[in-house]
C-alpha cells in the first residue's frame, strides 16, 4: 500500500495521514511504543516543520523541498529482490550487510537474525514483537520527544527501521554495514527508525550507507538511536551518497554511558540537502566521543551539520571536527555546540571546522559554539575559511608541480584528515579513491550505488601509499 | 652560461629590494652569496624561483639561454631551478612520499619521459634518504609537519637529490644546524656535485663554507652585489664582520 | 592547596562597588512612564527643532510594535517601561558660563570619580564632557578644539547650533528602527556627547565623556554621535558609573560613529555601571547600541572596551566596512563576578574590498557569572580579500561561574580568509604556584595572572584609561583588597 501525499507536505497533511492512517500505524507497538507514538504526534502538532525563523535552521531552507509531491509507503513494498539491491560492495571489505529499502528491512531470509554470540541484526518491527523486552527500556529514551519536530514526527510515524543488538562482552566479528537504499518510480517521503544497543564492554563497527539508485526526488527523515553501555566501542561512519534531488535528514542520538568510546564520522559526498542533526550525551565518566566529518558540495548541494555534544559527567573527552570544501554554487553550515555541565569537571572538549570555498558563489556558516559552567576544563574551539594556502602552492610548484595537480594534493590532504580517521583499511582505501575522483569532479551520481560504479580503480597521478604497494 | 642575472631590480609592494643585480653562473661552479640580514639575499632566490609577490621592474635573468622570466614556477623548477628554502613551508596531510613523487614525475612528463615505476621510485627514496641520513619513518609522514629545524633542512637536501636539479639555490639552509647536521647537509652536497650543474649557497656565516668549498664569493648589501672574490673573501669578512662592508658602501 | 586557592579566589572575587554613593541634587523630573506626551514633553523641554520631535514620534511608534530580543543567553527579569522616568535633569537655573557656575555638588560628584572638570584637566590632555542623568553637565577644553573646527558638545546643544550635522548623520548607522533598546532610545533620549572632527584635522587631545547614573527610578538613555571627516583622526573615552541602589535601572545607550575616506576613530570605554550587590539585587541593566560605518576606503574604527560593571550586559560594538580597506577592530574584556551576567561582543561586516577586522575578546568569570563572547563575522561576496582573525578566549575563577563562546561566521567568497580560535581555562595551579615559590602572594598572584590575561585588550586603551581599568579589573576581582 502506498499512500499517496500528492500534494506539498504541510503540517496539516501530515496530520490528517496519521489520522487516516492510525490503525495501519498502531498495530505492530508494544503499549509503551504507542503512548510514545502519540506522545510525539502531539508534540508535532504543537512543533510542526521547522523554519528558517528558528535560530537553529536559520541557513536550511526546507521549504522547496516540502514543496513537492512525495508518495508516503506506509507498508514494505512487495517484490525486492535483496541481492539485487545489495550487491553494493567494497572491494575486500567483509561485512555483514543488512539492507532497507526505501526505509523498510529487506531480507531474502528471515526478519531477524539471532546469531551463536547473543547478536541480534534485523527489521525493528520484528524486534518489537520478538524482544520488547530488550529495547523498551531504550527505544525513544535518546531521540526524546518535543525538542524537534521532524524526530517527533519520525516517533508518531515510524514503524520499521534496523535494530542491532550486542550483548555485553560481546565483539562483533565483523563490520556491519547498514545500507539504505532509496529506489522508487516516484517521489518518495519516508521515515525510518534504527535503535542500536551495545552492552558492557561491547564491540562494534558499524557503515551506515545512504544511497539513492535514481534520479528521483526523496525526503528521508531518519532517526537512528544508539545506546552505548559502560566501556562499550562503537565505530561509526555514516556514508552519504544520494542524488541531488534528495533531502536527507538523519537525526542520530547517541548515549555514552561510562568510559564508554565512540568515533563517528559522517561522510558526505553527494546529496541535495543533507541535514545531520548528531546529539551526544556522555553520561558516564571517562567518557569518550570523536565526531568527525567530511562534506565535498557542488551544484546547489547544502549541507548542514548539527553537533550537539552534551558533558554530563567528569573526565570525559569530546573532539569534533568538520571539514568540508564547498564548490559552484553549494553552501555549508556547521552548528557546533560543545555544553559542559557544571560538574563536568576535567571536561576535555575540542571542536573546530575548516572549509575552503572553491567558487565565490559557494558559502559557509559557522558557528562553533561553548556553553561552559564548569571551571576545571579545557575546551576549545577553531574555525576557518579560506582557500588553499598559497605559500604550499608556491612550495609544490617549485618543485615542478603543476598548479593543478597542486591543487588537487592540498585539497586531498586537507579532506584526508577526516578519511584519515577511518579505522577500517579497505573501507578507508574506497574512501580516499572516492575522494580523490570527487576532487577531480569523476565521481557523479551514478545509476547504481556510487560505492561500486567506478571500476576498475585506475590510481590518481599524485596516488601513491607504501602500504599499497 | 648557465645562469645570468643582469641589473636586476625587483620590489615587493612597492619597495625596492633588489637594486640592479649582475651574477654569472656556469655549470660546475659553486657560488656563495654572502651579507648581513635584510639585503635581499632570499629575495634573489624567490624571484629566481618565479614567486608572484616580488615584481621585477628592471633587468634580466636568462637560464640555459631562455628568458627565466617568463617561465611559470613549476616549468623553472622543471628545467632544473631547486630552492632550498630558509623556512620551508608546512604541508600538512601531504605525505612527503606523494609529493615527491607527484613532481619526479611531473618533470618527468615535461620532458617526454615516462613515470617512475613505483619500486624504483622507492628504491630512490631509501638511497637519497640514506644521503642525507634521514630515519626511514620520515618520509610517510607529512611535508615538514611537526619537523625540527634540522629535520626541515635535512628535508631540503634530501628533495634536491631526489629531483636533481640543475641549478639548486640554497637560501641559509645553515641557519639553525648544529654541528652534525651541518655536515650531513654539506655532504649531500657535495655528492651532488657534478660538472653539469651549479650551486648557489646564500649563507650569513662562513662556517658552511668550510664544508662546501666555493668557487667565488659575492657579498650583496643593499640590493646589490659590492664584492666579489675567492673563498677568501669569506675568510675576510668572517674575521672583520659585516661592518667593514656597510662602512665602505654607505 | 585547592581548598586554599578557592577560598582566596571566593573572597578575591566577593569584591564590593567603589562609586556607589548618591549625590544629594536637585532634579527636574518628568512622571514615571511612556507615552506620546513624555516624549512631546522631553522634546519641548529641549526645545528641539521639528525634524527631532518628528524622528523621536517616529522612533516610539515603531517600539510598539516590537518585543524585547530573546536570542542572548541572559536572565533578563520582566522590565516594566512604564515604571521608569525618562527624564530627569540636575536642574539647572540657566546657560553656564563658567565653571563657577556649576553646582559644587555635582563637581564634587566628579571629582569623586576622580574626573576633574576644572581647567587643570587641560594639562593632561583630555577633554571631558560630563553627562549625569542622561543630561550633559559641562564640558571642558571646547575653545582649543573649537579653534581646529573641532565640534565637542553636549548631544543638545549640537542639535541647537549644528541641526544640519545631526540631521545628516543621526540614524545613519543605527536607525531608529534597529532593534528594541535602540528604537527606545531614539523615542527618548536625552542628551548626549557630539564629536565632529573636520576633513584633515588630528585631534590633539582625548576626547572623553563621563557617563553618571543619579536619580532614582530613572533609566539612562544618552546618545553619542562622532563624525570624522575625511582623513581625521579622533580618540574618544567613555567612561560610567552609577549609585548603589536596590532596584535595576535600565540604560539603553546608543553610539554611532562615521568614518569618511581614511578617517581614524578610536573609541574606549571603561564601563564600571553598578552591578548588583553579591546576591544579585540591583543594579544596571546595561543594552547598548554601539555601531561604526568605515564609509570611506582606508577608514578605520577600533573599540576597545573594559566592561567590568551592570548586572545585565547586553551590548555587540559593531563596524560596517564598506570602504574598500577599510579597518574595524574590537578588543574586549569582560568582567562578571557576583551574579553579574554580560552577553557581548561585536559584529564585523566586511562589504568593501580588502577589508580587514581583528577580534579579541577576553572574558573572566567568577562567583556566579555568566559571560558570553557573541560574535558576527559576515564576509559579502563583493568583500574580496577580506581577512578577519578572532581569538576569544574566556577564563573561569571559581565553579559556579560560566563561560560561553557563541561565534557566527558566514563567508561568501572565495577570496578572503576567516579564522576564529577560542580557548577556555581556568587559571592553572602551576602558575600560581610559579607566582608563590617567587615570594608573591597568590592574591596578587590572581591579579597578576588575570591582568597578563587581559593585556592583550588593556594595551589597546589610551595611557590615561589604561591605569584606571588595570585597578578596575583588579578591584572588580578583589574583596580583599582597598
Amino acid at each position: 500500500m502506498t499512500t499517496d501525499l500528492k500534494e506539498i507536505i504541510t503540517k496539516e497533511r501530515m496530520i490528517a495521514l496519521f489520522e487516516k492512517n492510525r490503525k495501519e500505524i498502531f498495530k505492530n507497538d508494544p503499549e509503551q511504543v504507542s503512548e510514545l507514538r502519540q506522545q510525539a504526534f502531539d508534540s508535532f502538532i504543537r512543533l510542526g516543520f521547522p523554519t528558517t525563523r528558528m535560530e537553529e535552521w536559520k541557513n536550511t531552507d526546507l521549504k522547496e523541498w516540502l514543496g513537492k509531491e512525495y508518495d508516503y509507503p506506509l507498508k514494505p513494498q512487495q517484490g525486492m529482490d535483496a541481492h539485487q539491491i545489495f550487491r553494493c560492495n567494497i572491494p575486500h571489505l567483509d561485512t555483514a550487510i543488512i539492507g532497507q529499502v526505501n526505509g523498510w528491512y529487506v531480507s531474502k531470509d528471515v526478519p531477524l537474525i539471532r546469531l551463536g554470540n547473543g547478536m541480534i541484526l534485523g527489521s525493528l518491527a520484528q524486534a518489537f514483537r520478538e524482544y520488547p523486552e530488550i529495547i523498551l527500556p531504550h527505544y525513544g529514551k535518546y531521540a526524546g520527544t518535543g525538542k524537534s519536530g521532524l524526530t517527533d514526527l519520525n516517533t508518531a510515524f515510524a514503524c520499521d527501521g534496523i535494530f542491532i543488538y550486542v550483548p555485553d562482552h560481546v565483539q562483533s566479528p565483523k563490520p556491519i554495514q547498514l545500507i539504505n537504499v532509496i529506489q522508487h518510480d516516484e517521489n518518495i517521503f519516508l521515515q525510518s527508525r534504527n535503535l542500536i544497543l551495545l552492552g558492557k564492554d561491547a564491540r562494534l563497527s558499524l557503515v551506515h550507507c545512504d544511497d539513492s539508485y535514481n534520479h528521483q526526488a526523496s525526503f528521508s527523515n531518519i532517526v537512528t538511536e544508539v545506546h552505548l553501555d559502560e566501556g562499550a566501542v562503537l565505530d561509526h561512519y555514516k556514508l552519504q551518497n544520494l542524488n541531488n534531488n534528495s533531502v536527507l535528514i538523519s537525526n542520530t542520538a547517541f548515549h555514552l554511558e561510562k568510559e564508554a568510546e565512540l568515533v563517528s564520522n559522517f561522510l558526505t559526498l553527494n546529496g541535495g540537502m543533507v541535514r545531520n542533526n548528531t546529539d551526544v550525551l556522555l553520561n558516564g565518566s571517562h567518557g569518550n566521543a570523536s565526531i568527525y566529518g567530511l562534506y565535498l558540495m557542488d551544484r546547489k548541494q547544502h549541507i548542514d551539520n548539527h553537533v550537539y555534544v552534551d558533558h554530563a559527567a567528569t573526565d570525559c573527552t569530546s573532539v569534533e571536527m568538520f571539514k568540508g570544501i564547498l564548490d559552484e554554487n553549494s553552501s555549508g553550515v556547521f552548528n557546533g555546540h560543545v555544553y559542559v555541565r557544571k560538574d563536568a569537571q576535567k571536561t576535555n572538549a575540542t571542536q573546530s571546522n575548516r572549509n575552503i570555498l572553491l567558487t565565490d558563489t559557494a558559502r559557509v556558516y559557522s558557528r562553533p559554539f561553548l556553553e561552559i559552567y564548569a571551571d576545571d576544563v579545557k575546551c576549545g574551539h577553531g574555525s576557518t575559511t579560506g582557500q588553499l594556502d598559497n605559500e604550499a602552492m608556491f612550495y609544490l610548484m617549485q618543485r615542478g608541480i603543476g598548479p593543478e595537480s597542486a591543487r588537487m594534493l592540498l585539497m586531498f590532504a586537507f579532506a584526508n584528515e577526516i578519511v584519515g580517521k577511518i579505522s577500517i583499511p579497505e573501507l578507508r582505501f574506497r574512501i580516499e579513491d572516492m575522494v580523490k575522483k570527487r576532487l577531480q569532479g569523476e565521481l557523479q551520481i551514478c545509476e547504481q550505488c556510487v560505492l561500486h560504479c567506478s571500476t576498475p580503480e585506475h590510481p590518481m597521478e599524485f596516488d601513491i601509499d607504501l602500504s599499497k604497494i | 652560461m648557465l645562469l645570468s642575472i643582469k641589473n636586476l631590480h625587483a620590489s615587493i609592494n612597492g619597495k625596492e629590494i633588489l637594486k640592479g643585480i649582475n651574477l654569472e653562473v656556469n655549470a660546475g661552479e659553486v657560488h656563495a652569496i654572502m651579507g648581513p640580514n635584510g639585503t635581499g639575499k632570499s629575495t634573489l632566490a624567490s624571484v629566481i624561483a618565479g614567486r608572484e609577490v616580488f615584481e621585477v621592474t628592471e633587468g634580466e635573468i636568462t637560464y640555459k639561454d631562455k628568458n627565466l622570466l617568463k617561465l611559470s614556477i613549476e616549468d623553472r623548477a622543471r628545467e632544473g631551478i631547486f630552492i632550498g628554502f630558509q623556512y620551508p613551508v608546512e604541508i600538512p596531510g601531504v605525505s612527503i612520499t606523494n609529493f615527491m613523487r607527484t613532481a619526479v614525475n611531473e618533470i618527468r612528463k615535461y620532458k617526454g619521459l615516462d613515470p617512475v615505476p613505483a619500486v624504483e621510485f622507492l628504491k630512490m627514496m631509501e638511497e637519497n634518504k640514506r644521503l642525507v641520513e634521514i630515519q626511514s619513518n620520515l618520509t610517510n609522514r607529512s611535508v615538514n609537519e611537526g619537523f625540527s629545524g634540522g629535520e626541515k633542512k635535512k628535508n631540503e637536501i634530501f628533495q634536491m637529490a631526489m629531483l636533481e636539479p640543475v641549478l639548486a639555490i640554497l637560501d641559509e639552509t645553515d641557519s639553525g644546524l648544529d654541528i652534525d647536521a651541518l655536515r650531513i647537509v654539506a655532504n649531500g652536497v657535495n655528492k651532488l656535485r657534478t660538472k653539469e650543474n651549479a650551486f648557489v649557497v646564500i649563507t650569513h656565516y662562513q662556517r658552511l663554507l668550510d664544508y662546501i668549498i666555493p668557487d667565488f664569493v659575492h657579498v650583496l648589501f643593499e640590493g646589490r652585489i659590492v664584492k666579489s672574490g675567492s673563498k677568501e673573501l669569506a675568510f675576510e669578512l668572517e674575521e672583520k664582520g659585516y661592518d667593514w662592508i656597510k662602512k665602505e658602501f654607505e | 592547596m585547592e581548598s586554599d586557592s578557592n577560598k582566596i579566589i571566593d573572597s578575591f572575587t566577593s569584591g564590593e562597588y567603589k562609586f556607589g554613593f548618591i549625590t544629594d541634587i536637585e532634579t527636574d523630573m518628568a512622571p514615571k512612564g511612556l507615552n506620546e506626551d513624555i516624549i512631546r514633553f522631553i522634546s519641548a523641554k529641549k526645545n528641539e527643532p521639528e525634524f527631532m520631535l518628528e524622528f523621536r514620534l517616529k522612533a516610539y511608534r515603531h517600539w510598539l510594535t516590537m518585543k524585547m530580543p530573546e536570542w542572548a543567553n541572559l536572565k533578563i527579569p520582566p522590565i516594566d517601561f512604564q515604571d521608569i522616568i525618562y527624564y530627569a535633569a540636575p536642574k539647572k537655573k540657566k546657560v553656564l558660563a563658567s565653571l563657577d557656575e556649576v553646582d559644587p555638588e555635582l563637581l564634587d560628584t566628579f571629582s569623586k570619580l576622580g574626573i576633574s572638570l576644572d581647567e587643570q584637566k587641560k594639562l593632561s590632555g583630555v577633554a571631558v564632557d560630563a553627562v549625569m542623568d542622561s543630561i550633559s553637565v559641562k564640558t571642558t577644553f571646547t575653545d582649543t578644539l573649537s579653534k581646529l573646527g573641532i565640534i565637542f558638545c553636549s548631544f543638545s546643544e549640537a542639535v541647537q547650533k549644528h541641526p544640519d550635522l545631526v540631521k545628516q548623520y543621526m540614524g545613519s548607522v543605527v536607525p531608529y528602527t534597529d532593534n528594541f533598546f535602540a528604537t527606545l532610545n531614539s523615542a527618548v533620549f536625552t542628551d548626549g556627547s557630539f564629536c565632529f572632527i573636520p576633513k584633515g584635522v588630528r585631534c590633539p587631545v582625548e576626547l572623553s565623556t563621563y557617563f553618571r547614573i543619579n536619580a532614582a527610578n530613572t533609566g539612562q538613555f544618552e546618545r553619542t554621535l562622532i563624525v570624522a571627516e575625511e582623513g581625521a583622526y579622533v580618540s574618544y573615552m567613555e567612561g560610567c558609573t552609577a549609585p548603589q541602589r536596590d532596584e535595576n535601572q535600565l540604560h539603553a545607550a546608543i553610539v554611532e560613529i562615521v568614518a569618511l575616506k581614511d578617517a581614524s576613530v578610536k573609541y574606549s570605554t571603561v564601563q564600571n555601571w553598578y552591578p548588583g550587590n553579591k546576591n544579585g539585587v540591583g543594579g544596571i541593566f546595561n543594552f547598548v547600541t554601539k555601531r561604526g560605518i568605515c564609509k570611506g576606503s582606508n577608514s578605520k574604527i577600533s573599540w576597545t572596551q573594559v566592561e567590568t560593571g551592570s548586572a545585565i550586559t547586553w551590548k555587540y560594538p559593531s563596524c560596517i566596512l564598506l570602504g574598500d580597506n577599510s579597518v574595524g577592530e574590537f578588543y574586549s574584556v569582560a568582567v562578571t563576578n557576583n551574579m553579574q551576567q554580560a552577553d557581548t561582543g561585536t559584529k564585523m561586516q566586511h562589504l568593501g574590498k580588502n577589508t580587514k577586522s581583528t577580534i579579541i575578546s577576553k572574558g573572566i568569570s567568577a562567583g556566579h557569572g555568566n559571560n558570553s563572547y557573541r560574535g558576527l563575522v559576515r564576509i559579502a561576496k563583493n568583500a574580496v580579500n577580506a581577512r578577519n582573525y578572532s581569538q576569544c578566549d574566556s577564563l573561569l575563577l571559581g565553579d559556579k561561574c560560566g563561560a560561553h563562546t557563541f561565534p557566527y561566521i558566514q563567508v561568501e567568497n572565495t577570496s578572503s580568509i576567516v579564522e576564529h580560535e577560542a580557548t577556555t581555562s581556568k587559571i592553572s595551579e602551576d602558575q600560581l604556584f610559579y607566582c608563590q615559590q617567587r615570594g608573591i602572594s597568590m592574591e596578587s598572584a590572581i591579579g597578576l595572572i588575570v591582568n597578563g590575561y587581559a593585556k592583550e585588550v588593556l594595551k589597546q586603551l589610551p595611557m590615561e584609561f589604561a591605569v584606571e581599568a588595570q585597578k578596575l579589573l583588579s578591584i572588580s576581582l578583589e574583596g580583599s583588597v582597598g
